[in-house]
């Protein structure tokens, strides 16, 4: 019987009941083996076990098993009212975490009816934090994937990159990774005196070094060489298999949720949206995906730059601005279902709530995540390729755990 | 197409009974369906020409306690039109020896595979047909269906205490 000072009953069996691989031993043909790649892996940001089949150096079969993470959200979301839900959000994709509440908050304001009535400059400091966000997590999925593919100076140049962007948003909330910065029906703070200088200062800096980084990682030819033509993934495929973001983009489909739904203020800002076109090998491979990340860098820069103009110019700070004057005391929407969705640097995330109106704590909030989707796929990109290779598909991909997990 | 022009459609298809209730006074409208035609009319969603929802965007399963139902809702949209159209079967709680039956989508939508696992994993709904249906978030051996509203956990977990 347990007691309270035993904490874990170590039987084998215990483990191989609780985890057990897919695949029994007796299935296996001649010559083939099964791996177990993880608990831990360096291409993905947490914790995740693939069970391989192999033979010899191809692999036969990928089959992912996780939930080592999980962390109860769509549980614990169920106990808390709208507003303190927001920090646990964060925690979903913790590279990304702007971008997730801002999808987030956005549901929550079309369930209000208060989503056109924000002022302006909220908006833009949205956009704009959550597009230097969208570069950080962009540069953490090229940074490690040079990693995966045995090249490290990308990754020390990329995290120091990074941590300009996290100093910026600690300046702005007083967090680094976990933000909690973006309330419902407004900001927690103004940004603060100074801050769209010293973002028009890093931007400066920050043009170069892309160029630098493009000559030393994308055009290598070494790095060419092992993801061009590798983890080829159709379009019709990462459509049937729901992938987004980046995955789908660089399957060819010119699809960005920020031009599609054209929420927040993005319909005024003016930016392309980049997709594979198969340069170095075939459209969907390894390689247009981390170019579609590289890409979308660009891009990022360059809404930047364009919030800055505006929060500068036209919308800029005066003293009776208050970031906090919209946000409700009690956010007690009608009963109703709500799907919303919003563009993440790993594709689309989700969040389904059911609210049954008389109380501020949601009957339901499910998240959709685009990692949890995007993992699904590797099975089929895998298939009969070499180990190496897998190595080189799971970090195109760009998974974060805590969000397949939540 | 409108909502009420793709509900046209599928009664044209399948008959007027196939709709069991239809709610339009929220921000999306949802509509209900005979769960046993799910398959039927996700397949004729999928590969008609005026609808063409190729994209399985979520499904979400809902615990209704008071009304004794699981709800589960599937959110499509289709890429090519930019339409949104949400589906909605029920089926009743069942209890530890029944689980509730749903026909699964995986054969149509290849996402719909991991969802619906995750779906089996915290709420304990068979999904029929379903190549490959084992818990995914959680372990194996995990009693109980944690987003069930009734959930009680387990007092121990191979010696771990659950509850702290």
């Amino acid at each position: 019987m347990p007691t309270d000072r035993i904490q874990y009953i170590y039987h084998k069996d215990n483990l191989q009941k609780s985890e057990p691989t897919r695949t029994k031993p007796e299935d296996l043909k001649t010559e083939e083996m099964i791996i177990n790649l993880g608990p831990q892996h360096p291409s993905t940001h947490g914790v995740l076990r693939l069970e391989v089949i192999t033979d010899g150096e191809f692999v036969r079969e990928v089959i992912p098993h996780m939930g080592y993470l999980h962390r109860c959200f769509e549980k614990h979301a169920e106990n808390l009212p709208y507003n303190q839900i927001i920090p646990f959000v964060d925690r979903m994709d913790y590279l990304a975490s702007m971008n997730s509440e801002h999808v987030y908050v956005m549901g929550l304001e079309k369930m209000l009816g208060i989503e056109n009535t924000l002022p302006k400059r909220i908006e833009y400091i949205r956009v704009l934090v959550a597009e230097l966000n969208r570069l950080a997590s962009h540069f953490v999925a090229i940074g490690t994937y040079g990693i995966d593919i045995g090249a490290f100076t990308p990754f020390l140049w990329l995290m120091r990159d990074r941590e300009h962007i996290q100093r910026l948003l600690e300046w702005v909330c007083g967090a680094r990774m976990l933000y909690n910065y973006i309330w419902v029906g407004g900001l927690f703070y103004d940004l603060p005196v100074g801050f769209e200088d010293r973002c028009a200062d890093f931007i400066k800096y920050l043009k170069p070094k892309m160029k630098e980084l493009e000559a030393l990682v994308i055009n290598n030819k070494i790095f060419i060489q092992r993801t061009a033509n590798i983890g080829i993934l159709p379009l019709d495929l990462a459509i049937n298999y729901g992938c987004s973001g980046p995955m789908l983009r660089a399957s060819g489909l010119k699809y960005d949720l920020r031009k599609v739904d054209a929420y927040s203020v993005y319909p005024e800002l003016d930016f392309d949206i980049p997709v594979g076109k198969g340069d170095m090998g075939t459209v969907g491979d390894c390689w247009d995906r981390n170019y579609v990340r590289v890409l979308e860098c660009y891009e990022s820069i360059k809404i930047i730059e364009q919030c800055l103009v505006q929060l500068t110019g036209t919308h800029k700070r005066t003293r009776e601005f208050d970031p906090q004057a919209m946000v409700p005391k009690k956010i007690r929407p009608k009963a109703m279902d709500f799907y919303v969705r919003g563009e993440t640097p790993k594709g689309e995330l989700g969040f389904y709530f059911r609210s049954t109106g008389n109380t501020d704590i949601p009957y339901r909030c499910k998240g959709r995540s685009p990692c949890f989707v995007n993992l699904s796929v590797i099975n089929e990109l895998s298939k009969n390729t070499m180990l190496a290779d897998l190595i080189a598909i799971i970090g195109s991909i760009d998974v974060v755990m805590g969000e397949v997990d939540r | 197409m409108t909502f009420q022009e793709i509900k046209e459609l599928i009664i044209q298809e399948f008959g007027a009974e196939v709709v069991e209730a239809e709610n339009i006074s929220g921000l999306q409208p949802v509509l209900t369906i005979v769960k046993d035609k799910l398959p039927q009319i996700a397949k004729f969603l999928w590969s008609n020409d005026k609808t063409y929802f190729d994209y399985l965007s979520c499904i979400t399963a809902i615990d209704n306690l008071k009304a004794g139902i699981i709800e589960i809702i599937y959110n499509f949209y289709s890429i090519p039109y930019n339409h949104h159209f949400t589906l909605r079967v029920e089926t009743l709680r069942g209890d530890e020896n029944n689980h509730p039956k749903i026909p699964t989508l995986s054969e149509i939508y290849k996402t719909a595979n991991w969802h619906e696992r995750e779906a089996f994993d915290l709420f304990g709904i068979i999904f029929e047909g379903h190549p490959d249906l084992r818990r995914i978030l959680l372990p194996a051996d995990w009693e109980g269906y944690p987003l069930r509203k009734d959930y009680k956990e387990q007092e121990y977990y191979h010696g771990i205490k659950v509850a702290y």
